[in-house]
C-alpha cells in the first residue's frame, strides 16, 4: 500500500463489515445509506405483512386519486404499476447500495431467522419507536447473546429513556418540540405562519447514527468489544442548535424568529427574481461587499444616502434597503445574478428548486447525479454522494432493493438453508415480494 | 477513540462542529489557529453579558470543547515546517478553508501525502474543491437556499423561509465526521491514506430531509411532492398545523380517518360524535364543517396551557406537540432527565450548560470534560512535549510572531 498514485483505488472502508437495517421512514434510512455508501452490505429486513408508515409509500397500492394529488409525484410517470412499493422515490432516494430480505419477526420463526442474520452481522440499525425492539424479543440484551460484540444502534424519536420516550408523533412534532419551529419563523409573524414542517431532525440524526455506527466500529476494532447506542433524534438536533442555547444559558436571552435574517450579515434576505416562484439569497457582511453590491446594481442614487453609510446603518435601515434592492432583483434571472454578484465579490446564491439544481453547471461538472437504472422504476438521474474520497471513492453497486429482492441471496448463501426450507418459508409468509392484508 | 490524533485547521462552523465530534468521542484534536485573533468564531456572540471577549463566545466554547489550542502563523516558512512536523504524527487533518488557501500555502493533499502517506486529509467548503462555484462565496442562508429544500419552505406569500440557527452548516460539520470516520477506518483497516473533499452544498442536496426525497420525484415525475403551499387534502383534514393556545402555541401532526375519535376525546367532547356535521366521513369533509371543527378546536385551546393541551393530545393518541422556545427546551424534564445538557466550567468565561453528546457510549467515547481551549494554551505541552522543542524556541518562535 506504500506505492500508489492518486487515481489508483482501494476496497471501500467498510468492506466486509455487515449491517442488519430494521429501519423506516426517514432518519434509520439515511443513517444507513451512508454506510452503504461507505462500502458496508447493508441488509434491510422487511416484513410482508407490515406496511410501516412513509417508508415504501403512504399506502402498499394508494388509490388511483392519490395519483393524481401530490404525493403521487413520487411515483414514475405518476404510475404505481404492479408493485408500487418498489417505484417509490420517498424509499428509492436512499436505498442505494442496500439489499432486502423478508421475514415476520411477530412469529417465532421470525425472530429466530433474524436472530441467524444477526449472528453474522457487525451493526443493527433500527430507529422504531422505543421498546418495539424489547416486546418483539429483538432488544440489545437478546441479540448480544448471539452475537456477543454487536453493536446495536437504536435511534428514537426521543431516545429509549425519559417521559417523554413513548411520546407519538415524529418529524413535524419533534421540530416544534425541540425548539426549531419556534426559531424558523417570520420575524413579526407568530409560529402559525412557519408555513409547512421541516425535517431537519432526520437528517439530523441520520448523520449522527452513521458517525455513532463507525465510532463503535473503530472501538471494536481496537478493543474487540461492541455496544448498544441509545440515540434521540432530538438531541441530534439540540446538538447543532449550539448558539441560540448558549445565548439562553448564558444570558437568559430566547432567541426569537429572525426570518432569513442572522446575527452576523448587517444585510441579509431573500428576494424576489424574474420569473414564477424564483428567488436569491443575498448575505452582505463588510463595506467592500456593500460596495460590490452597488457596483452590481449600476451604483443607484439611493445607494450613497447617509442612512445606509455603514454596516450599523445598513442593519437599522434594513426594511427600506428591502425594498430598494427587491425593485432591483425583480428583473433579474436569479442564477445569472448570482454570477453577477459573485463575479462582484458578494456572497449570492438562488433559491433552487428541483430543475434548477439537476441543471445546475456546477453540480453538472462535479458529476454529483448520478443515472440508476432501477428494474421496476427504471433510469433516472438520482441525488449523489455527500462526500467525495481520492482513493476510495463512493458508487452505486446497487440499485434501490425491491421488497425481497435478495431472499434467495441471504437465505441460501449467507443462512444456509436449504431449497426445502425455503419453501416452507415461503409458504408460511416469511418469504414473499408483495404485501399482504 | 483516544489513540486518534487529529490536526484542526477550522474554523466557524462547519469545520470545527466536526472535529468536536471526533474530540468529544476520545480523538485528541490539536487546534491550529492564527497568532493573535484566533478562529474568527472567538468573535461572535453570544458573550455572557454580551460583553465581547475572544475567551468568552458561546459559539466558540461550544464548538471547541475537548480540544487543544496552539498557534502558528501559517504564512512563515518556520510556520509550515512546524505543521509539517505535526502532519508527521496526526492520522487525520481536517480544514475548512476556501478551496485555494491549502494549496497558496503549500499545504495542498499532495505535498502533505509526501510527509505523511497514511494521513487522512478532510476538506471541508461551500462547494467543494473543484467546479466552477468553487470560489464563490456563501453564508448559512445561501447554502440552504442552494442545496436545501428552502424552495418548499415558508408560506405562500410570505416567501422561501431559512432553517433556524446555523444548522446547515452544523450539518456538514457533521456528515463530514461520517466521511471522516470512513477514511480513518480505511486507514486502519487498509493502511489508506486519502483526501475527503466534503461540498456543504452536497451535504444539503443529498440531504434526506425531504430534498432527496423531491428531487427524485421530481426525475421520476416532473413535479415534487413537498411544496410551500399547504399540504391540507393530502392527508388529513384534521386540524393540522400550529395553533394558539392559552400561553403559547401548539403543534398538530393531523391524521387519517382513525384519528376522528382521538381527537374528540382529545377535546372531551363525546357529543361532537353523534353531531351531525361530524357523524360521517363525508360530512367531515366538507370544508364548511372542517372550518367549524376548526372553531371548536381553537376555541378549546385557547382554555388550555399547551402543556394541558399535549397531555390531553398524547393521552388520545393524537400527534401533537407544543411549540418551544429554546428556554421550554433547556428547563423541560426529559432532557433533564437524559441529563442532555452539561455543565461546564471554563476559567474564563464562568461555568454554563451547554447541548451534550448527540449520543452517549457506554465504551470507548469520551466525556465533555474539558472546556474549550484559550488561544494558544496547549503550545508548550505540544511543541515541547510532544515535538521535543525546548522552551527557548518557543521564546524566539514567539518573538517573531510565528506562534
Amino acid at each position: 500500500m506504500s506505492t500508489r498514485g492518486a487515481c489508483q483505488t482501494a476496497d471501500l472502508p467498510l468492506a466486509g463489515i455487515r449491517v442488519t437495517d430494521f429501519t423506516l421512514v426517514w432518519a434509520g434510512p439515511f443513517a444507513s445509506m451512508m454506510l452503504g455508501d461507505l462500502g458496508a452490505e447493508v441488509i434491510r429486513v422487511e416484513n410482508i405483512h407490515h406496511f410501516p408508515p412513509s417508508t415504501r409509500g403512504v399506502a402498499p397500492k394508494p388509490p388511483p386519486s392519490y395519483m393524481n394529488e401530490a404525493g403521487g409525484a413520487m411515483y414514475p410517470d405518476r404510475e404505481g404499476g404492479e408493485r408500487p412499493w418498489n417505484r417509490c422515490a420517498v424509499f428509492n432516494c436512499s436505498g442505494r447500495n442496500k439489499l432486502s430480505m423478508t421475514l415476520n419477526p411477530r412469529r417465532p420463526k421470525g425472530k429466530q431467522l433474524f436472530k441467524k442474520l444477526v449472528g453474522i452481522s457487525d451493526i443493527v440499525i433500527e430507529n422504531n419507536a422505543s421498546g418495539v425492539m424489547d416486546r418483539l424479543g429483538l432488544g440489545y440484551r437478546e441479540l448480544k447473546k448471539i452475537k456477543p460484540d454487536l453493536i446495536m444502534i437504536s435511534m428514537p424519536a426521543f431516545g429509549n429513556s425519559g417521559p417523554y420516550k413513548d411520546l407519538k408523533g415524529f418529524g413535524a412534532v419533534l421540530e416544534s418540540l425541540i425548539g426549531h419551529t419556534y426559531l424558523r419563523g417570520y420575524p413579526d409573524l407568530d409560529p402559525t405562519y412557519a408555513g409547512n414542517p421541516v425535517y431537519h431532525a432526520d437528517a439530523a440524526a441520520g448523520a449522527s447514527a452513521a458517525f455513532a455506527a463507525l465510532v463503535c466500529l473503530y472501538h471494536r476494532h481496537r478493543c474487540g468489544e461492541g455496544q448498544f447506542v441509545d440515540l434521540a433524534q432530538a438531541e441530534t438536533i439540540l446538538a447543532q442548535l449550539g448558539d441560540p442555547i448558549m445565548e439562553y444559558t448564558m444570558n437568559g436571552l430566547v432567541q426569537q424568529p429572525r426570518g432569513n435574517r442572522d446575527s452576523v450579515p448587517a444585510l441579509q434576505g431573500c428576494w424576489r427574481c424574474r420569473g414564477e416562484d424564483k428567488w436569491i439569497n443575498i448575505s452582505v457582511c463588510t463595506d467592500e461587499e456593500w460596495r460590490g453590491l452597488c457596483k452590481a446594481m449600476g451604483e443607484p442614487a439611493w445607494s450613497k444616502e447617509q442612512r445606509f453609510a455603514d454596516s450599523i446603518s445598513r442593519r437599522y435601515h434594513q426594511n427600506e434597503l428591502d425594498d430598494l434592492i427587491g425593485e432591483w432583483t425583480r428583473r433579474m434571472d436569479a442564477c445569472e445574478l448570482m454570477d453577477l454578484l459573485q463575479r462582484h465579490v458578494v456572497p449570492a446564491g438562488p433559491v433552487l428548486n428541483e430543475a434548477l439544481a439537476f441543471a445546475d453547471p456546477h453540480l453538472q461538472a462535479r458529476r454529483y447525479w448520478v443515472d440508476i437504472e432501477h428494474k421496476e422504476a427504471g433510469t433516472h438521474p438520482y441525488p449523489g454522494f455527500l462526500w467525495h474520497m481520492s482513493v476510495t471513492p463512493p458508487s452505486v453497486r446497487k440499485p434501490s432493493p425491491c421488497l425481497g429482492e435478495h431472499n434467495g441471496y441471504v437465505y441460501r448463501e449467507l443462512l444456509g438453508l436449504s431449497r426445502q426450507e425455503i419453501d416452507q418459508l415461503e409458504k408460511e409468509g416469511h418469504i414473499g415480494y408483495d404485501y399482504v392484508g | 477513540m483516544c489513540d486518534l490524533r487529529v490536526l484542526d485547521l477550522t474554523w466557524y462552523i462547519a469545520g470545527p462542529y466536526c472535529t468536536k465530534l471526533l474530540a468529544d468521542y476520545g480523538a485528541e484534536v490539536i487546534k491550529v489557529e492564527r497568532p493573535g485573533g484566533g478562529d474568527p468564531a472567538r468573535r461572535m456572540g453570544p458573550f455572557p453579558n454580551d460583553e465581547p471577549h475572544s475567551e468568552k463566545s458561546g459559539l466558540f466554547l461550544y464548538l471547541n470543547t475537548n480540544k487543544k489550542s496552539i498557534t502558528i502563523n501559517l504564512k512563515s516558512t518556520t510556520g509550515i515546517e512546524l505543521l509539517g512536523e505535526l502532519v508527521r504524527k496526526v492520522d487525520v487533518l481536517v480544514e475548512n478553508f476556501a478551496p485555494r488557501v491549502m494549496p497558496s500555502l503549500g499545504l495542498s493533499y499532495h505535498m502533505l501525502y509526501k510527509i505523511n502517506p497514511a494521513l487522512v486529509m478532510v476538506s471541508i467548503s461551500n462547494f467543494g474543491q473543484t467546479g466552477p462555484y468553487r470560489d464563490y462565496k456563501a453564508s448559512e442562508l445561501i447554502l440552504y437556499g442552494m442545496g436545501g429544500a428552502m424552495n418548499a419552505t415558508g408560506t405562500p406569500d410570505g416567501g422561501p423561509l431559512k432553517l433556524g440557527g446555523n444548522v446547515v452548516q452544523y450539518q456538514a460539520g457533521a456528515v463530514a465526521a461520517v466521511a471522516t470516520m470512513g477514511a480513518i477506518l480505511a486507514s486502519h483497516f487498509r493502511s489508506v491514506g486519502q483526501h475527503v473533499d466534503v461540498s456543504i452544498y452536497e451535504t444539503q442536496m443529498g440531504s434526506i430531509d425531504r430534498r432527496s426525497t423531491n428531487l427524485l420525484s421530481f426525475a421520476y415525475s416532473g413535479t415534487a411532492p413537498f411544496t410551500r403551499y399547504p399540504m391540507a387534502g393530502l392527508f388529513t383534514l384534521l386540524p393540522r398545523g400550529r395553533y394558539a393556545c392559552k400561553d403559547g402555541f401548539i403543534e398538530f401532526a393531523g391524521g387519517g380517518a382513525q384519528f376522528w375519535p382521538r381527537y374528540v376525546q382529545m377535546l372531551g367532547m363525546p357529543e361532537l360524535l353523534s353531531d351531525p356535521r361530524f357523524s360521517t366521513l363525508e360530512e367531515r369533509y366538507r370544508v364548511e364543517h372542517l372550518k367549524e371543527l376548526e372553531a371548536i378546536v381553537m376555541a378549546w385551546l385557547a382554555e388550555h396551557t399547551k402543556q394541558e393541551v399535549m397531555e390531553a393530545a398524547q393521552a388520545a393518541s393524537v400527534a401533537c406537540a407544543a411549540v418551544q422556545t429554546i428556554a421550554d427546551v433547556v428547563e423541560n424534564p426529559h432532557f433533564q432527565d437524559r441529563e442532555f445538557f452539561v455543565e461546564i466550567e471554563h476559567q474564563m468565561a464562568g461555568t454554563f450548560k451547554y447541548p451534550g453528546h448527540p449520543f452517549r457510549l457506554e465504551h470507548g467515547g469520551g466525556r465533555i470534560d474539558s472546556a474549550a481551549p484559550m488561544l494558544g494554551e496547549h503550545i508548550e505541552e505540544v511543541f515541547c512535549r510532544q515535538l521535543g522543542h525546548r522552551k527557548e524556541d518557543l521564546l524566539r518562535l514567539r518573538q517573531t510572531g510565528v506562534i
